[in-house]
């Protein structure tokens, strides 16, 4: 479980997160929505302490990550697997050696079995006789799946996904959430995905939560989400210009 | 009146805090140089960068340099009559100063800018983020090892270079206007002292150290923004030459 307390996060003097409280339930999706610079990745971001808060703190499993020391808090962060937005793979590397970088990084692991296990990954992401390639030879769509391979190759217990179709055609950004849908269905990961793909994300979400203004407007299970009246849920759903979200 | 003083303390103070943010991010590339697991394997690639792929320009740069002061030490030299002291005034000069500074100049134009674009590009397309949420010190496994290589490579490379000089030296001294090899070789060793080759090899070694520090630090601090990028290699190489050139003055009044 992974609880958000009372978070504040300012860049410059401008408040981008006003106290944001949230719960993240084990073993679900969580989808956070919200406009364009709400603030969506920078809540992400606190999840694994990559931004530290002004105010606030971040539970995971009971423990508040802001205020570990190094050693304890990369003990939590191994508990993560991250899909950055640009999937954030090593450009100096093949995929095959970005998927087993952690684990050579990070585990005891034996070669034969570290090729078994990044083997297993890239087939799983559908890349399986593509791992020579290097980030800068394939296309925007296969470094998102390399990146999703590689946040799953440590088996975390929790994957967070900031934007993962961001910058997809329309088919590729279904494969990918059908793609994260199915590997949720395997390993039973809790999942934080913070996406503007609505209704489409839907349909892999356990929950969502609306970010706007720095606050969490509504939260609650994708079906009670959609029927929502909040007027500001009701604006971003119906993708709407008018309403109490300012647009421009 | 007060608001420009205003600016000025604000400025300075911004100064003072980038000092201090670049000092600790030296101690901290240095902590963790020593925290497990060893990273052996990156020290001799980040060698084969910083080291070998510099060789070629520090050896070109290398022979131009003591050709030309072959060239421009003959002629001051003849109006004294003392062209014989040729190889001393070029070994001296060579191994005392213009060895250790101009190769820090050709390695912080190939590799420091290569250094500051690369951790920069890491920064701006959140590959520094990935090593983080790996529970990967990023510190450790981009800075230390090119700090521990810059350390070691530079002084080679400044080795190289007064070895060519000398001989580039020679090729116009004694090949070209007619100067004796043996006072060449002879004035050499007669005025060269271990003294002289060390204070140059040291100062490599701290050139090594500012080289690859200063790349290191203005990537990693690069602005995140397609411009950042840019920014942070020019900020490295032209804050490398500045740098280099103070610490040389300083190291000199000290080891003369």
């Amino acid at each position: 479980m992974i609880k958000v307390v009372d978070l504040h996060k300012s860049f410059a003097g401008h408040m981008v997160l006003k106290g944001i409280n949230l719960e993240l339930e084990t073993g679900k999706i969580t989808t956070i929505i919200g406009g364009s610079g709400s603030g969506k990745t920078v809540l992400l971001k606190h999840l694994n302490a990559l931004l530290l808060p002004d105010r606030g703190g971040v539970l995971v499993d009971g423990k508040d990550i802001i205020k570990l020391g190094e050693r304890d808090l990369n003990e939590v962060r191994q508990k993560f697997g991250v899909l950055f937005q640009g999937a954030a793979l090593l450009d100096s590397m093949t995929l095959y050696d970005n998927v087993a970088f952690p684990l050579r990084e990070k585990t005891k692991m034996s070669e034969s079995e570290i090729q078994k296990r990044v083997e297993e990954r890239l087939a799983q992401v559908g890349l399986a006789s593509m791992g020579y390639k290097y980030p800068a030879e394939v296309s925007g769509g296969m470094k998102k799946r390399a990146g999703l391979a590689r946040a799953l190759a440590m088996e975390p217990e929790i994957v967070l996904f900031d934007e993962p179709t961001t910058g997809l055609d329309p088919l590729l950004g279904k494969s990918i959430h059908h793609l994260i849908g199915k590997m949720h269905a395997t390993f039973g990961f809790t999942g934080v995905i913070v996406s503007h793909d609505i209704p489409e994300v839907f349909k892999i979400s356990d929950r969502v939560a609306m970010l706007a203004n720095g606050t969490i407007v509504e939260v609650g299970s994708t079906e009670e989400f959609v029927e929502s009246n909040n007027p500001v849920v009701r604006q971003f759903l119906q993708k709407d210009i008018e309403g109490p979200l300012s647009v421009l | 009146m007060i608001s420009l003083l205003g600016l000025i303390g604000r400025w300075t103070l911004e100064q003072l805090a980038g000092m201090g943010r670049m000092v600790r991010f030296l101690f901290s590339a240095f902590a963790w140089t020593f925290r497990p697991p060893p990273r052996f394997r990156l020290i001799v690639y980040h060698i084969k960068s910083i080291g070998v792929e510099s060789l070629s320009v520090v050896l070109l740069s290398g022979v131009f340099t003591g050709m030309v002061m072959g060239l421009q030490g003959y002629y001051s030299l003849r109006k004294f009559n003392a062209e014989s002291f040729l190889g001393s005034a070029v070994a001296l000069g060579l191994l005392r100063e213009l060895g250790p500074v101009l190769s820090a100049f050709m390695v912080t134009g190939r590799t420091g800018s290569a250094i500051a674009a690369e951790i920069g590009s890491m920064k701006v397309t959140e590959q520094i983020d990935a090593l983080y949420s790996m529970a990967i010190n990023p510190i450790q496994y981009l800075v230390s090892p090119r700090i521990i290589a810059g350390l070691i490579s530079m002084p080679l490379l400044t080795a190289v270079f007064d070895v060519v000089g000398i001989y580039g030296a020679y090729l116009v001294g004694v090949g070209l206007l007619g100067v004796s090899s043996g006072s060449y070789f002879a004035g050499m060793e007669s005025s060269v002292v271990f003294h002289d080759v060390w204070s140059g090899l040291l100062k490599s070694v701290s050139f090594g150290l500012i080289i690859t520090w200063i790349s290191c630090y203005k990537g990693f601090y690069a602005p995140p923004m397609a411009t950042g990028v840019g920014q942070a290699t020019t900020e490295s190489v032209v804050l490398c030459f500045i740098l280099i050139l103070v610490w040389d003055y300083f190291m000199t009044s000290v080891m003369l």
